[in-house]
């Protein structure tokens, strides 16, 4: 649909404000360079204040970098307003103008574009009918649900055919459920669309979801670029890891390639570029061990808890807890507090840092 | 660390903007002439004299002993009057917010009461008060039969203002009063405290701010004032009297300046206070949404005396405004009460009654539109967008706010008689209507851009942000979307602005010139010279004029504004 898949690029990017308390420069976002392909899903992750929302107001044109200059396809963009700019922007508020009905926020971009009416008339009621609105176009926003104006605000931005779609945390004013289901519809439209998004969330889960790939952010600092499987198996750093997903640190010491010592213990784990000797600590997913009375570490159970689809555990491994996740508990031995267990780690889920 | 980049960046998307570009250029020149350099001039006039730098005027001034009594007059009414109206206000929305008004006659009462300042010329209120207390009072002669009561002098202009400001802080601290959480005052009750307790120890300590706020509101417009003081001040002078007649009695150009630089600091001084302190501190204490509806006071031994006294007040007020017409409609006040329509007559057939509406319609609905479109662009800058000149126009816009008439008035006379610096640009424009739009626009902008501005804070800065977003410049953004959501505000703004420059008399006495005639300078005039009954004439037709105006204003709102928009299709 879009006229052309525009890629964005980020160069050595960085933007200073001013903390209001102490009157000092801070730098909100530092050294950004990000590479975004034509027509790929890009989410920029991060807890509150990580630079993720600035970051996208940069690209917008709302907030001017303060270093390095920002490319919508090949073409530097840093001086052009919001206005001139190839973007569509989707708020978190929504932002549909009150005194329109559905059809003119849809159309409003359109008439800016000085289109005529049966032009207008027919691309307006085609992407209602893309984001499933179809009919309610004389309809005021405030008649609408929050999921609905979200997909006017979606229908408006995408009726423009920006060469970049831009997400401002467009769902956490919607309640869990018509989170799930609307981020698979924004993923679904996006694929139809051929468009090139770029979405910002502090929700790791709805980043791991739509996304070809995760930017995550901390401090203003980006920490790694990569697909979500990349980032939930070969984190970067502790933060990524601890971020995407739950993650157990447990300390050890590179014995080998490819071996390391865990409590006293020898375990496989794959050691990267890390030396032999070299301390290290072994990120373990609570989902990668699984529980038995014979096992390579032996440890006691602190917590036990049925939560449904897995039993919940504490163990302790000499001064570390490590929590545990074990599915389908029903076919399984459950430990209760105080028990011995052994750990046992399943194939290629250890990664050492 | 630089931010000189952004700065750069930012400075370029805005001069990619020509409509805005200009537009801030010509508000910055607009403000800085017609408000800062008038000011201006006034100190140059008073500190500058052939020899240089020098105190000479001011000295000459202070020496003189009616103006030393003129500051401690002009004080001693402001107090007072502060005062008063800050706990009368207090009064009246205390009893709104907290009492169970029972009836619906009572209801009307507190509503007209709250408008009476928005319609009212501002010296009706000294002529009624002659014609029910003064030496042929209805009061004093026929029901008291007191023969020489004066009502001329400091009780006189203390208890007319009184009366004609207090209503704004009723306004002001109904709406600190509705911002009171009740689960705070409950949570007091259940603890045991009394009802006169919880007012004591939570009420009162948290609208204390507020009520310091409404104080030196009500201060400041008191030691403002020109029309009351002149009518019945009598020989007790205030400043702003005594600057006028220091200008049209004494032609002393320069010791006026001097005069109206000393009470100029006395309001900035107050203003300053009242702006960046108060202001700030009465909202700030008061941030909390109430979580749900307060249970109001039914005991009757609160509600009935609150009731009456209220009531009693209010009525009182009514009276001195419905006297006006009356003063109109007899041959003569207080010996002949035969009802007679000469006054009336009077008004067009011998003096000129028609000009002067003429003339103050068209003046007042010129300046209008123009002051309510100014307040609005103003107030979208101020509040949605960012560039260098804002704080200034935010500062100088609200500066005015600070600036009794008389003070601007002087300035004007000694800034343009003979043109910017006597250089003859812009001499033009004095002694033409334009300059009487010009002022009347001044004076109204600080009530419209605040009224915009808290209507702008109201809407979420990314609606803005979306349409700009979709391709609109600054100025599209601000026709289709910014103006259609504050229509309401544009509109009380037109309205307001109205009524008030065709009210407005402490500036203008001293601009206007013989070509125009204006309704407010008319009544000041024959009051004056004690033709009551053409005074009165006058002043019922005015207020006749800005009640419609009013009225026409709530039904447009009522049929084309936002907040019908959005309840129909709620």
């Amino acid at each position: 649909m879009s006229k052309e898949k525009k890629g964005v690029r980020l160069e050595h990017i960085s933007k200073i404000y001013k903390d209001p308390k102490t009157g000092k420069d801070f730098y909100a976002v530092k050294d950004a360079n990000i590479e975004i392909e034509p027509g790929s899903f890009v989410t920029l992750l991060g807890p509150s204040g990580c630079g993720k929302t600035t970051t996208l107001r940069m690209i917008a044109g709302f907030e001017s970098p303060d270093e390095g200059e920002i490319y919508l396809g090949n073409e530097p963009i840093n001086a052009l307003t919001p206005n001139k700019r190839d973007t569509a922007m989707v708020f978190q508020s929504y932002a549909l103008l009150p005194h329109y009905n559905i059809f003119d926020n849809v159309a409003y971009g359109l008439k800016l574009r000085k289109m005529d009416k049966e032009t207008i008339r027919k691309k307006v009621t085609d992407i209602l009918g893309l984001v499933g609105l179809e009919g309610m176009e004389n309809r005021m926003t405030n008649q609408l649900s929050g999921g609905q104006q979200q997909r006017v605000a979606l229908a408006r931005a995408l009726v423009i055919e920006p060469g970049v779609l831009l997400f401002d945390e467009p769902l956490s004013n919607l309640d869990a459920k018509l989170r799930v289901s609307m981020r698979t519809e924004i993923r679904r439209i996006q694929q139809e669309a051929g468009i090139t998004a770029i979405y910002v969330t502090h929700d790791q889960s709805e980043a791991m979801a739509i996304s070809d790939k995760v930017i995550i952010m901390k401090g203003g600092l980006v920490e790694q670029i990569s697909t979500p499987q990349e980032a939930y198996y070969y984190p970067n750093n502790k933060f990524v890891a601890d971020f995407i997903g739950e993650a157990n640190f447990l300390k050890a010491i590179v014995k080998s390639q490819d071996i390391v010592e865990i409590n006293g213990e020898e375990v496989k784990c794959s050691t990267g570029s890390l030396g032999n000797g070299a301390e290290c600590s072994i990120v373990l997913r609570p989902e990668g061990a699984t529980l038995g009375d014979n096992g390579s570490i032996m440890g006691e159970v602190e917590y036990s808890c049925f939560m449904g689809a897995y039993q919940d555990y504490h163990i302790k491994i000499g001064d570390e807890l490590v929590k545990i996740q074990e599915y389908n508990p029903k076919n399984k031995k459950i430990y209760g507090v105080g028990d011995k267990v052994y750990l046992n780690f399943e194939e290629n889920t250890l990664y050492a840092l | 660390m630089a931010k000189s980049q952004s700065a750069s960046l930012d400075r370029k998307k805005l001069m990619a903007d020509p409509i805005m570009v200009s537009t801030i250029i010509l508000l910055v020149v607009f403000l800085t002439v017609f408000i800062l350099y008038p000011l201006a001039i006034l100190l140059v006039d008073s500190f500058v004299s052939e020899s240089g730098l020098t105190l000479d005027t001011f000295k000459r001034v202070m020496g003189l002993s009616n103006f030393r009594r003129a500051i401690t007059n002009t004080l001693k009414v402001g107090f007072l009057v502060g005062i008063a109206s800050a706990l009368i206000g207090l009064l009246f929305a205390y009893v709104e917010v907290y009492v169970k008004l029972r009836t619906k006659f009572m209801e009307g009462l507190f509503k007209v009461v709250s408008m009476l300042p928005v319609v009212s010329p501002p010296f009706v209120l000294s002529l009624s008060m002659i014609m029910l207390f003064g030496k042929a009072g209805i009061i004093t002669r026929f029901i008291l039969h007191i023969y020489d009561n004066s009502v001329y002098g400091f009780w006189g202009i203390a208890i007319v203002q009184t009366l004609t400001f207090f209503p704004v802080c009723y306004m002001m601290l109904k709406g600190l009063l509705k911002n009171i959480d009740p689960s705070l005052e409950e949570a007091a009750r259940d603890m045991g405290a009394s009802r006169f307790k919880v007012f004591m120890t939570v009420t009162f300590p948290l609208i204390l701010p507020g009520l310091g706020n409404a104080f030196l509101v009500t201060f400041i417009e008191s030691i403002a004032d020109f029309a009351n003081p002149m009518i019945i001040g009598g020989s007790y002078d205030t400043l702003a009297t005594t600057i006028y007649l220091q200008i049209t009695g004494a032609y002393d150009k320069q010791g006026a300046a001097a005069m109206a630089v000393v009470l100029l600091a006395i309001t900035l001084v107050m203003f300053i206070i009242q702006k960046y302190y108060l202001e700030a501190k009465s909202t700030a204490t008061l941030s909390g949404k109430a979580s749900r509806e307060r249970m109001l006071i039914t005991d009757k031994s609160v509600t009935i005396p609150l009731t009456i006294l209220c009531s009693a007040l209010a009525i009182f007020v009514i009276i001195m405004y419905i006297c006006v017409p009356f003063g109109a409609m007899f041959k003569t006040w207080g010996y002949d009460f035969h009802l007679t329509f000469k006054w009336f007559g009077q008004v067009f057939t011998k003096y000129k009654g028609l000009k002067a509406f003429k003339d103050s319609f068209i003046l007042s609905f010129i300046s209008a539109p123009i002051t309510a479109l100014l307040s609005m662009i103003i107030s979208y800058l101020v509040v949605k967008r960012k560039f260098k000149a804002k704080g200034f126009i935010e500062a100088v816009s609200m500066l005015a706010m600070a600036v009794p008439g008389t003070v601007l008035g002087i300035g004007y006379i000694r800034g343009f008689s003979g043109g910017i610096f006597g250089t003859g640009i812009l001499q033009g424009l004095y002694g033409t209507g334009a300059i009487l739009v010009i002022v009347f626009i001044v004076r109204s902008l600080p009530t419209g851009t605040r009224s915009g501005i808290s209507a702008l804070r109201q809407i979420d800065k990314s609606i803005e942000e979306s349409a700009y977003d979709m391709g609109a410049d600054s100025f599209k953004v601000f026709m289709t979307v910014t103006l259609p959501l504050i229509k309401d505000s544009f509109l009380s703004g037109f309205v307001t602005s109205f009524v008030r420059s065709i009210t407005a008399i402490s500036a203008i006495i001293l601009l206007v010139t013989p070509s125009y005639l204006l309704i407010t300078v008319q009544i000041n005039e024959f009051a004056e010279k004690g033709s009551y009954g053409i005074a009165c004439a006058f002043a019922s037709i005015l207020i006749l004029i800005t009640y419609s105006a009013v009225l026409v204003m709530n039904l447009v709102i009522k049929h084309f504004g936002t907040s019908r928009q959005v309840k129909t299709t709620d």
